[in-house]
């Protein structure tokens, strides 16, 4: 029974992992309509793809040109107010070409970020570095990709876990079907993570926040390893947000020690105490830094690698053949693959740890020293 | 460092601080406190029911050692019971046999005294018999003129014989 449900397992996950590199192949190709396979399109590729996009693109058909995909909401703050708008109106364009004209505010799409242009400009001109010199950046509330897999995610969480908890409600001690899964992973949470580092008394306290930022950044790293190909958690917002939320909570939750050990650490002589103090402050931003950084930049390696093994298949093809090309790019992506799906739970994992560590340190009750 | 800040999105960042808290309040109202709620009241069952199990185990040591003890004090005393027995045996064999002893010694030294005492009757009787029978014989000594001495002798003989054999 065991051996079944585990061989389904891993022909899934490696139909999953297969599928990013179909899909991925697939969807190389620039809008001139050949392949993308020299390393600057390769590149730009990439690097348009770590980034947040307007709208859903799963694919692209090579011999029509049409691309596969649907468009999202870009909702905007301009100097005409609020504006909605279905991110079709910009016919795909990441150049700036394709002006949409919005009451007063005309704006376009460069770089997967929508400017808006300056009085009197009737196109957007771009210095050397590709930077908008008569175009500035709006306040973007747009349901971009990265919103659309956030909202995912939490439907994804509220369904799943209103399921377990509803399976209690019935008065079932022990839950069943998929909550059967969830239920140590809960477990595992609060035993593992909360209870050791943050203390018995207070750990009940955070486990709202620390379940929550747990599945959601679990859920988002495994999202991002899919062939929708999602990139929320290596979007800087996102950590700085997350980061954010830890840091608050522990200031909000610090006690008398925990600010005495950062303004007047005890203990110590006075001249070293007011020494102490800004490298205490300095500490207290320091984490949540590392929170943010760490994520970032682990998710974004991820799937930079990933999406560099991928471009092994075009890159080689002329060394390799086009088989031995594409049977190195796939297993060396599956490998890696494999690694994301460990570093999907490690960072989900750091995370929520670090965070309820330093919270731990924010509740804890020293004894006098 | 200006790459990361020109990626940055503040729309992004509205957006997910909205979402999050919204959230994180769903979630705890929905899924995590029930949960929480459901495995703690779990766990202190659980907890519950292997302390009263160990409960139990206990009084049933506690029991099995009482009864135990009851059975040790039961065997002791049955054992106390057979020694008085067996002691009040010995005792009253012991004085059943001093008493017959005493009643054979004492029967004994009746037995002796009569004894004695017929044995004096007898021989004060033989004695007296003895003196008549000597007189007697004097008497029909003297009386029978015997004429030699051996006929006398002879005589005295016979008749000592005779009585003697009486």
């Amino acid at each position: 029974m065991v051996a079944k449900k585990s061989i389904k397992f891993i022909a899934s996950l490696i139909f999953v992992l297969s599928s990013i590199t179909v899909l991925a192949s697939d969807g190389g190709h620039d809008k001139k309509g050949d392949l993308v396979d020299t390393p600057e399109e390769i590149n730009e590729y990439k690097n348009h793809h770590l980034k947040d996009s307007h709208d859903f693109h799963l694919f692209t058909n090579n011999a029509s040109g049409t691309s596969y995909g649907f468009p999202l909401p870009v909702i905007v703050w301009t100097k005409d107010g609020l504006k909605t708008f279905m991110s079709s109106a910009f016919h795909h364009d990441d150049n700036g070409d394709v002006i949409v004209e919005k009451g007063e505010a005309r704006l376009v799409k460069l770089h997967s970020k929508i400017y808006e242009l300056e009085d009197g400009a009737t196109s957007v001109n771009l210095d050397k570095d590709h930077h908008a010199i008569n175009a500035h950046r709006v306040l973007d509330f747009s349901i971009t990709k990265s919103v659309f897999g956030i909202l995912t995610t939490g439907l994804l969480m509220l369904l799943a876990f209103g399921g377990l908890a509803r399976g209690y409600k019935k008065g079932k001690t022990i839950p069943t079907g998929f909550s059967r899964v969830l239920e140590p992973l809960v477990i595992y949470v609060r035993d593992e993570i909360a209870r050791p580092n943050i203390g018995e008394k207070h750990y009940r306290r955070f486990m709202g926040f620390l379940l929550t930022v747990f599945f959601f950044i679990w859920i988002l790293n495994l999202l991002g390893l899919t062939p929708f190909g999602f990139n929320v958690t290596g979007q800087i917002a996102v950590t700085v947000c997350l980061a954010l939320f830890t840091f608050f909570i522990v200031q909000f939750s610090g006690n008398k020690d925990y600010w005495k050990h950062i303004f007047w650490m005890p203990g110590v002589p006075v001249l070293m105490k007011i020494a102490l103090i800004p490298i205490e402050v300095l500490g207290m931003l320091t984490k949540p830094f590392s929170l943010l950084i760490r994520l970032f930049a682990n998710i974004t390696a991820g799937h930079a690698v990933v999406m560099g093994l991928i471009a092994v298949a075009y890159t080689s093809r002329e060394v390799l053949g086009v088989p031995g090309s594409f049977g190195v790019s796939f297993l060396l992506t599956l490998f890696i693959s494999l690694i994301e799906i460990l570093v999907a739970f490690l960072q989900a994992f750091i995370f929520t740890m670090l965070s309820s560590l330093f919270i731990g340190m924010a509740v804890e009750e020293h004894d006098h020293h | 460092m200006e790459m990361l800040l020109n990626d940055f999105s503040p729309g992004l960042f509205i957006m997910l601080t909205l979402i999050l808290i919204v959230l994180i309040v769903l979630m705890r109202k929905f899924a995590w406190k029930p949960i929480l709620d459901a495995l703690d009241t779990r766990e202190q069952g659980i907890k519950d029911a292997l302390d009263s199990a160990e409960k139990a185990k206990m009084d049933m040591e506690n029991l099995q050692a009482n009864n135990l003890k009851m059975l040790q004090e039961a065997r002791a005393e049955r054992e106390e019971m057979l020694k008085e027995a067996r002691d009040m045996k010995n005792k009253m064999i012991e004085e059943a046999k001093n008493e017959a002893n005493e009643t054979a010694s004492k029967l004994m030294a009746q037995a002796q005294a009569n004894i004695q005492s017929e044995k004096k009757a007898a021989i004060a009787d033989l004695k007296s018999q003895v003196a008549s029978l000597s007189v007697e014989i004097a008497e029909k000594v003297v009386r029978t003129q015997l004429s030699n001495k051996d006929q006398q002798l002879k005589l005295v003989e016979t008749m000592l014989d005779e009585k003697s054999l009486n």
